[in-house]
């Protein structure tokens, strides 16, 4: 039952599925056994990271193309709720609509994007979606009426998830048994549909030929397949995943504005995460996830006491510093490009491999030719 | 402009994209009605074409000559402009008396200050980032982008996370009225330097033995290396070269927006994106003519319709591509 649930793709390796058995039965158990809205939190947004940078893994790890509009397609999702759950009322007829305008709204943009632009080099890609993700960002500030502006969308959600609904008037193992509880555990349960789909979809016929383009594009073409076809695919399939992840964040939050969903920052977190964890194995994007918004979130109460430890010498200070985290994390993701590109799953998969031989991972050669 | 004697990177003179230039200036014209914010409104988008294409000619060498897609290239903009705040704040006795010269001067320091640091730090970028990754596109983007997160922090390190202002010197400020039009003096200055960059870019392009290697590099490398030239050694002096001019693009687009932040770089990055898509990756006089419709047009549409301004770029490179596929001005075998 193991093997067809994950489609085959199996941990390959006791570390790794400790590690990820330890991860699920964390976050399946959050609100039991970590009180406070703060720990639930941090656990809700792990689940949607993880499902944002598994979707992102798709495109980066699996396809091996680059694109920067990947928060534009998680901010669609986030919108399309905000906007129709503020404008119809709260209810899931509202949330519902919104989710489905915003998947075709990110269908019809993705193949668009990807027919336009993948045609040509796989850097061009890379260059316009910066372009496209950008404009789209200036629209969702500036178009105020719609979406709310720089402020936001705050907005009410269907009655069965708001925290007020209590379901049993006993807690149930330490935990208030209401609409907060039941959102995280939607959350839970759609993280876990949404990464066994994309595992599915990876070890697919359809997955080995995006391998395969990732591995020599050329050769991929040669042998007949239309790899212009299959990339906007991937592409198409990678940004309906983020708009669902979108729908996910808005949803646990009750608002939505740029900042939130949109942000370049976004972007680069999610890009960090996929190298950090592991390009090419979903593993690696819930690692990742995990790893990341854990450090994002106790990281840096770390690095202010170190901060705070080298006050005599400000420079020290001042890279220590918790509003620099980013800095490190920056330091770690370049040496990961070049000496672990299998991120950390990568090492948790081959622990005994002499290095030269890890080395030599499946990091394509870009879309050179 | 001397731009006809570029085309050393096309095969053959092509005027369609001047024309393109032309008719976007002269359609403009009857759209915005009077003649003299025409005029106001061109000087403005020629300043900020001009800044852009400083700052992207760069890109777009490194690029046609090895291939070599920097996407960190925005931090050396940022360095620029931040060491201008520095540089200008110290000579603030050349900057505050309205004495043209000397403000002139305080601004000359603080571009050779931004070049040499930005040029050395470019060389520690190329050396580091860029060298390990030749031939691998997807590195390339990763590790380049990686290499602007750290830029932008160790900015932040060194100069503070808080915008910083960067006022013009008194010489430069408000504007000179020639007829009815008003045009701000420091526009005609970033012109003016604008097209002394120009005119050293197409001296050395076109005029010396290096830019002859360049320009055959960026045509066909292995011809260049077969020939015995180290082509290595030429892009990482072009790398340099194009991460200086940055810092010089960095001051000038600093003193334009006169405030600085740390994010001014991944801003001026999709802009220069933009530009060197337009105009075709790898040529310079493409990068020029992109430059100056991306500058034009941000301009007249700001006026026209500033809803529409952050999509005219988006609008003109969809545009363009639907025209020329691989940009106005497609170099070699790409």
């Amino acid at each position: 039952m193991w093997r067809r649930l994950l489609s085959h793709d199996l941990p390959r390796s006791r570390a790794l599925a400790a590690l990820l058995l330890l991860i699920v039965l964390a976050l399946a158990l959050t609100p039991f056994v970590l009180p406070g809205a703060r720990a639930l939190n941090v656990a809700a947004k792990v689940l949607v990271f993880i499902v944002l940078v598994a979707s992102y893994d798709l495109l980066l790890g699996y396809t091996g193309i680059v694109s920067f509009a990947h928060t534009m397609f998680f901010g669609i999702g986030a919108y399309g709720v905000a906007i129709a759950s503020a404008r119809l009322g709260p209810g899931w007829a509202a949330v519902g609509a919104g989710l489905g305008a915003a998947l075709l709204a990110s269908l019809a943009l993705a193949a668009l994007i990807g027919l336009a632009s993948l045609r040509v080099r796989a850097i061009f890609f890379a260059m316009i979606t910066l372009a496209v993700a950008s404009a789209f960002q200036a629209l969702a500030s500036q178009w105020s009426a719609f979406t709310g502006g720089e402020d936001g969308l705050s907005f009410a959600l269907p009655a069965a998830l708001q925290p007020a609904t209590l379901y049993l008037d006993e807690p149930l193992l330490g935990a208030r048994v209401d609409g907060r509880l039941l959102s995280y555990a939607g959350l839970f349960g759609a993280t876990l549909v949404l990464v066994l789909a994309m595992l599915r979809i990876v070890n697919s016929p359809f997955g080995s030929v995006l391998k395969a383009i990732r591995e020599n594009d050329f050769r991929a073409e040669a042998l007949g397949y239309r790899t212009v076809v299959y990339r906007t695919a991937a592409n198409v399939i990678a940004a309906l995943f983020a708009t669902l992840a979108g729908a996910m964040l808005a949803l646990w939050l009750r608002y939505n504005g740029p900042d939130t969903s949109l942000s370049f920052e976004i972007m680069l977190d999610v890009l960090l995460i996929v190298v950090i964890g592991g390009m090419g194995s979903l593993y690696g994007a819930v690692v990742g996830s995990v790893l990341f918004v854990l450090a994002q979130s106790y990281l840096q109460d770390l690095m202010r006491a170190a901060a705070g430890a080298a006050e005599g010498l400000p420079l020290l200070a001042a890279l220590l510093s918790p509003d620099r985290w980013l800095l490190w994390l920056g330091v770690l993701f370049v040496l990961s490009v070049y000496h672990f590109p299998e991120g950390v799953v990568g090492r948790l998969r081959a622990p005994r491999r002499p290095r030269h031989d890890a080395d030599r991972a499946p990091r394509p050669p870009g879309g050179s030719r | 402009m001397t731009v006809a004697a570029v085309p050393m990177t096309v095969p053959r003179r092509d005027p369609w994209p001047l024309a393109l230039l032309a008719a976007l200036a002269l359609g403009a014209l009857p759209l915005v009605g009077s003649v003299s914010s025409w005029v106001t409104l061109s000087v403005a988008g020629l300043a900020m074409g001009m800044i852009v294409f400083i700052v992207a000619s760069g890109l777009t060498l490194v690029f046609g000559l090895m291939d070599v897609l920097n996407f960190g290239h925005g931090v050396f903009i940022a360095l620029g402009a931040f060491v201008a705040t520095s540089v200008l704040a110290g000579l603030s006795d050349w900057t505050s008396p309205a004495d043209l010269a000397r403000n002139v001067a305080a601004i000359f320091v603080a571009m050779l200050a931004a070049m040499a640091l930005a040029a050395a730090i470019g060389a520690a970028f190329e050396r580091l980032l860029v060298r390990p990754a030749y031939g691998q596109h997807l590195k390339q983007i990763l590790v380049t982008m990686g290499g602007m997160v750290i830029g932008e922090e160790l900015i932040k390190v060194v100069w503070g996370p808080a915008p910083l202002p960067l006022p013009l010197p008194e010489a430069l400020r408000g504007a000179l009225v020639l007829g009815d039009a008003a045009v701000e003096k420091y526009r005609v200055f970033a012109v003016a330097v604008g097209l002394l960059v120009l005119a050293a870019m197409l001296y050395t392009l076109n005029r010396t033995k290096l830019g002859l290697l360049i320009r055959a590099g960026v045509q066909d490398r292995e011809m260049v290396e077969s020939l015995g030239y180290r082509v290595r050694t030429l892009f990482v002096g072009v790398f340099v070269a194009g991460s200086a001019l940055a810092g010089l693009g960095g001051v000038l687009w600093g003193l334009y927006q006169q405030t600085v932040t740390a994010q001014i770089g991944a801003q001026v990055n999709v802009l220069i994106f933009i530009v060197v898509i337009v105009g075709g990756l790898g040529s310079t006089l493409g990068c020029l003519v992109g430059a100056l419709l991306v500058g034009l047009l941000a301009n007249y549409t700001g006026f026209l319709a500033p809803q529409l301004a952050v999509f005219s770029n988006i609008a003109l490179m969809i545009g363009v591509l639907l025209w020329r596929p691989l940009g106005l001005y497609p170099v070699g075998r790409r």
